[in-house]
């Protein structure tokens, strides 16, 4: 699954820790995330978009 | 968004309060499983009633030790979880089947020496490592 959170974060200029901290996941999980190495839970999905104020399928989409 | 990184922070503070309370059971399992093994020898000289009582304070304490393993485990995020799922399913099916093998090289007696409990044990451990170290690699 491909998503653009690196992009999103990037616009924010939030470091990987500040996204990891607000999604209550570790910094490890978000850089596998962003890499597409693990893909999220449908809940962590929709916190994401809670968070960037965007809907699940602006962040990630199926390959 | 301050209040969100006290509020967020808490989670991970949360998850080294949960590991601190995890070794400190774990540490007092082991105590008490040495002065179980041991003390019989050592303290009270084969006192049974003695022997019993460490036995149960053993167990109990082990108890306490899975209840903070799992506190611990519940408290990982989905990605942790993930790890430590598979890290345990890889050392259970180890120790599953290279333990029975094991046991059947000493019943079958092509092996010259008793098939220890603590060997199993430490295969067990070996392997969760194992598992561990793979599946971060995997998802660094």
């Amino acid at each position: 699954m491909k998503n653009r959170l690196k992009v999103l974060r990037a616009e924010r200029d939030w470091t990987q820790a500040q996204l990891a901290t607000e999604l209550q996941v570790s910094r490890q999980t978000i850089n596998a995330i962003e890499k597409g190495k693990f893909d999220p839970s449908l809940p962590l999905a929709f916190k994401a978009a809670r968070l960037f104020g965007l809907a699940i399928e602006d962040i990630f989409q199926d390959d | 968004m301050q209040e969100q990184d006290t509020r967020d922070n808490d989670w991970e503070a949360n998850n080294k309060q949960n590991t601190l309370r995890l070794a400190w059971w774990t540490a007092a399992w082991v105590i008490t499983m040495a002065i179980a093994n041991f003390g019989a020898h050592f303290l009270w000289k084969a006192n049974s009633a003695l022997t019993l009582a460490a036995i149960l304070v053993n167990l109990a304490v082990g108890v306490g030790m899975i209840m903070a393993n799992r506190r611990h485990l519940k408290g990982l995020d989905e990605m942790q979880q993930k790890i430590q799922l598979e890290a345990m399913a890889l050392s259970l099916g180890v120790g599953l089947i290279g333990g029975l093998a094991y046991s059947n090289l000493d019943v079958t007696n092509l092996i010259a020496f008793d098939a220890e409990i603590s060997h199993l044990v430490i295969l067990m451990a070996l392997t969760y490592m194992v598992g561990i170290a793979t599946g971060v690699r995997r998802y660094r």
